[in-house]
């Protein structure tokens, strides 16, 4: 570490502020356009996807506990989207499963 | 459009305010359990606990955070924090162009301010969700909850994280790919397209991470590259219909 980190912190916090700020204050009106309407509907969508596959398979750095974490949050994201639930079912999974392949 | 009286406008911001509290408390939980990670992460950065918190309370975002990480542990310049985090978070520029569109005008402009301090991916997934036009005080019901969630969670990670053997932090790290998981697919379910583009969109990126030449984008490259592609072509072929805008305001 050669820097300040208080400057690194200075300069994310600004971009991303500014990141979120300018659409909000500059693009207020309405947009009629139903391609872009679309277009900012599915967004959120792919961009999370995208980086949750494949990062995900490498996450506890073991494919075979982190594609069971994968399943599980899938599973139960689809039963009950509960944040909470799935991120604790997900690393409980994961954990669970890497316990075992240590056994093996 | 009629003005409501002051008091009808106040006990219906209570009541957003009171609705996103709710909203937020399963968020702040997932959160602090995510930015617990983050935290043990920092801690291996070389940052103490107090500025991991500051980090987290001043960027609200995780990708953005791990990416930063790394920047700092390479020593890399400052202008390569200004590009990496503009690539990493500019998910959150087409958040907040959608959900300046769920504002109403007649919201007073201030709000605006306080609301981008903490788009998050799940805040904007709730937000945007909200029957009828934003009511600025859902959105603060959340962040109340669930900024001091992740700021915390930082905190505690770094402070106190190095004590947890490493199958425990490994299994962990699943935890940021949960949360994003927990906003796609309750969606996916209840609509079909959604769901074709979540899986359309996970198959094309395992393909740009394996076949060679594309493997080499960066991932931050990679995720706005599809994400402009496959959204333009959802937008294409399957517009969303006007009447999920409804017209009642809430002030």
């Amino acid at each position: 570490m050669k820097n300040n980190v208080y400057i690194y912190i200075l300069v994310m916090a600004g971009v991303t502020y500014l990141i979120r700020l300018l659409p909000l204050t500059i693009f207020r009106k309405e947009i009629k356009n139903r391609f872009v309407r679309s277009f900012l509907y599915y967004m959120p969508y792919v961009t999370l996807a995208v980086m949750t596959f494949p990062a995900i398979l490498s996450a506890t750095g073991n494919v075979i506990s982190s594609t069971i974490g994968f399943a599980a949050a899938l599973i139960i994201a689809w039963l009950d989207g509960n944040l909470f639930k799935v991120a604790l079912g997900a690393c409980g999974a994961a954990l669970v499963s890497q316990f075992i392949v240590n056994l093996l | 459009m009629e003005k409501p009286t002051k008091s009808a406008g106040r006990k219906a911001n209570l009541q957003e305010f009171k609705s996103g509290i709710h909203h937020g408390i399963p968020v702040g939980l997932g959160y602090f359990f995510v930015s617990f990670t983050l935290g043990i992460a920092a801690k291996k950065t070389g940052l103490s606990a107090i500025q991991a918190a500051l980090m987290s309370l001043s960027i609200h975002a995780s990708a953005g955070e791990f990416a930063a990480l790394g920047i700092i542990a390479a020593g890399a310049g400052y202008w390569e924090m200004a590009l990496t985090e503009i690539i990493v978070n500019l998910r959150y520029l087409l958040m907040s162009c959608s959900l300046s569109q769920k504002i109403s005008s007649g919201t007073k402009f201030f709000h605006r301010f306080l609301i981008a301090f903490d788009i998050t991916d799940e805040i904007f997934a709730f937000s945007v969700s909200r029957p009828g036009k934003l009511n600025p005080f859902f959105t603060y019901g959340m962040m109340v909850i669930a900024s001091p969630g992740w700021v915390f969670g930082t905190f505690v990670g770094a402070a106190a994280g190095g004590v947890l053997p490493a199958i425990v932090t490994g299994a962990m790290s699943i935890a940021l790919y949960g949360m994003f998981i927990s906003v796609i697919i309750p969606p996916a379910r209840k609509d079909k397209v959604i769901a074709g583009v979540v899986i359309v969109s996970m198959l094309l990126s395992a393909a740009f991470a394996l076949i060679p030449i594309i493997k080499n984008i960066s991932s931050g490259f990679r995720i706005i590259i599809l994400t402009v592609v496959i959204s333009a072509a959802a937008a294409a072929l399957f517009p969303v219909k006007e009447e999920t805008e409804s017209k009642e305001t809430a002030e």
